[in-house]
C-alpha cells in the first residue's frame, strides 16, 4: 500500500482480524482487541507479522502494550507507514 | 483481591488440574536416583524430560571437583564480582570457555536465564532494533523488552522472512541484533545458521546465538550450532547455560568483540546478582573439560536421540521437523495432551508437559529430552509406554 488512506488501512485491518478471531464479533473502530475480541498474547504476535506483511512496514512489538481499541491500532500502522 | 485479581485465570486453571488428581507443572522428585531416574510419588520413574543432555549430573569427577571447592572456598560467595569480589574459579572458568570458543573473551552469569537478560538488555537499547526468531526462549523475549530497543520477531526458522524484515529497515540494520537459537528448546529443530550468517553479512546486522540447548550437543567438538554449520567467526555473540549439558546451574556470553568485556560494567544482571557459587563454578569447570576431551557422551546421546525419535515415529506419532535430543511429539487437544501425560507417569515415564502458548503454534505437546546416560532398555521403555498411548 503506497499511500496512508485510514479507511484502507482500517478495511484491511478488519479483513485480517477476522482471520484470528475466532468468534463472529463485528468489529468497529473502538472495539477493543483485548477486551472485546478476545485477542491473547500469542494472537497478538501473530496479528503484528500479518500487518507488518500487509502494509510492508516495521511494527515493533513494545508498540503493542499502547494499542487498546481498533482505531489505537489503524492510526499506530498509519504512523508507520509514514516513518 | 486488589493485586491478585489478574491471577484468577492462572488460579482456576490450576483449580481444574488439582481436581484432575495432578499438577505436571509441580511435580515433586522425591528422590533423585540417577541422571534417568528418580522417585515421585513413591514410585521410581524414567525420566525423560530433564535436558540432561550428556548426564553430567552424577559424574564422580564432577561431584568429587564441587566438595572440594566448598571444602576449601566455602558455600557460596555471598555477593556481586563487582562489589564482593571475583572469586580465583570465576576468572579461571571465563578463560577456559574462552578458549573451548577460541574467542578472547567470556563473562560468565549465575544463570542462563540471567546471562540473556543480561546481555540483550545493555547491547540494545531505544533507538536500536532486536530482530528475534518467533520461538525464542521467554528469556530473550524478557531480554528485549527491558533494552527499550525496537523488538520485531520473524516466523520461525523462515531465512526468507528474516530477510523480507531485515530489508524493510533499511540503515537501521546496522544497530539491529538478530537472536536465533542453536537447537530450539521446545520443537528440537536447528536455526538455518548459514542462511542467517549470509544476511547478517549482507545487511550489516549483529548476530546472537543462543547455544543453551546445542552446547555439548553439536559440532565436533560440542561447541554447538555455530560450530557444526562453519560459523562461529560470523556469530557476534555466544551465549549459554551451565544447566544443561554441563550439569550445573549458570550462564555465559563468549564474543570476539574487542569491546566485549565492558558489558561487565553496565549489565545489571550481572552486576547487581550474586555470583556463582565455588561448587558450581568447579563442577562446570571439571564438566567442560569432559565435554572437550572427548565425542564419546556426545556420540552415545545422538544414537540414543535417534533411537527415541525413530521409535516413535515408527509408532506414528507426528513429532518435530528433525531428530535432535530434544524430541516434540504432536498431540491434539490440551486435554487429551494432559491425559496422555499423566497415563505415562503412571507408567513410570516422565516427560515434559507443554501447553500453549509455551507450545508454539497454539499446540499441545509431549516434550521428551534424551540423555547420553539413557540406556538402550530404557529407550524402548519410553517408545512403549507412547506406544500404550495408542492401544
Amino acid at each position: 500500500m503506497s499511500t496512508a488512506d485510514y479507511g484502507e488501512i482500517l478495511e484491511e485491518v478488519r479483513r485480517l482480524l477476522g482471520r484470528v478471531v475466532k468468534s463472529p464479533v463485528r468489529i468497529e473502530e473502538k472495539t477493543e482487541l483485548v477486551n472485546d475480541l478476545g485477542l491473547d498474547s500469542l494472537a497478538a504476535l501473530q496479528l503484528v507479522e500479518e500487518v507488518e506483511d500487509a502494509f510492508d512496514i516495521s511494527f515493533p512489538l513494545n508498540e503493542l502494550s499502547q494499542i487498546r481499541t481498533v482505531r489505537d491500532f489503524v492510526l499506530q500502522i498509519q504512523q508507520e507507514i509514514e516513518a | 483481591m486488589g493485586l491478585f485479581e489478574k491471577f484468577d485465570a492462572i488460579g482456576l486453571a490450576r483449580k481444574a488440574l488439582e481436581d484432575l488428581g495432578v499438577d505436571p507443572f509441580n511435580v515433586e522428585m522425591e528422590q533423585i536416583l540417577s541422571p534417568t531416574e528418580a522417585r515421585i510419588a513413591g514410585r521410581e520413574v524414567l525420566l525423560a524430560g530433564t535436558n540432561n543432555y550428556l548426564g553430567l549430573t552424577f559424574d564422580p569427577r564432577c561431584i568429587e571437583a564441587a566438595c572440594r571447592a566448598t571444602r576449601t572456598e566455602g558455600t557460596g560467595t555471598t555477593g556481586s564480582r563487582m562489589a564482593n569480589g571475583t572469586f580465583a574459579g570465576h576468572r579461571a572458568l571465563e578463560r577456559e570457555l574462552a578458549e573451548f570458543f577460541g574467542c578472547p573473551k567470556a563473562i560468565v552469569f549465575s544463570t542462563g536465564f540471567i546471562a540473556n537478560l543480561g546481555v540483550i538488555s545493555t547491547l540494545t537499547g531505544p533507538g536500536d532494533v532486536v530482530l528475534i526468531d518467533a520461538d525464542c526462549h521467554a528469556s530473550i523475549y524478557d531480554g528485549c523488552r527491558m533494552s527499550g530497543a525496537d523488538i520485531l520477531r520473524f516466523r520461525h526458522n523462515s531465512a526468507a522472512d528474516l530477510e523480507k524484515r531485515l530489508r524493510r529497515l533499511g540503515d537501521r540494520t546496522k544497530s539491529t541484533l538478530i537472536i536465533v537459537e542453536g537447537i530450539y528448546s521446545m520443537l528440537g529443530d536447528r536455526a538455518p545458521l548459514a542462511e542467517i550468517v549470509a544476511l547478517k553479512k549482507q545487511y550489516g546486522a549483529w548476530l546472537m546465538v543462543d547455544e543453551a540447548h546445542s552446547l555439548g550437543v553439536l559440532g565436533q567438538k560440542g561447541r554447538g550450532l555455530a560450530e557444526e554449520a562453519g560459523c562461529l567467526g560470523d556469530v557476534d555473540f555466544i551465549i549459554g547455560t551451565f544447566s544443561k549439558s554441563l550439569g550445573a546451574i549458570g550462564g555465559f556470553c563468549v564474543s570476539s568483540h574487542p569491546q566485549f568485556d565492558l558489558l561487565r560494567y553496565a549489565s545489571r544482571s550481572y552486576l547487581f546478582t550474586a555470583s556463582p557459587s565455588p561448587a558450581t563454578v568447579a563442577s562446570v569447570r571439571q564438566a567442560l573439560q569432559i565435554l572437550a576431551a572427548g565425542t564419546d557422551l556426545r556420540e552415545r546421546l545422538w544414537q540414543n536421540a535417534h533411537r527415541l525419535y525413530n521409535g516413535l515415529e515408527e509408532l506414528g506419532f507426528s513429532l518435530g521437523s528433525e531428530p535432535t535430543p530434544v524430541v516434540a511429539v504432536h498431540m491434539g487437544s490440551k486435554e487429551e495432551t494432559l491425559g496422555a501425560w499423566k497415563q505415562l507417569l503412571h507408567q513410570g515415564i516422565y516427560v515434559n508437559l507443554v501447553l500453549p502458548p509455551a507450545a508454539p503454534e497454539g499446540k499441545s505437546l509431549l516434550r521428551c529430552s534424551v540423555s547420553a546416560a539413557h540406556t538402550e532398555d530404557q529407550i524402548t521403555r519410553i517408545c512403549s509406554a507412547f506406544r500404550a498411548l495408542k492401544e
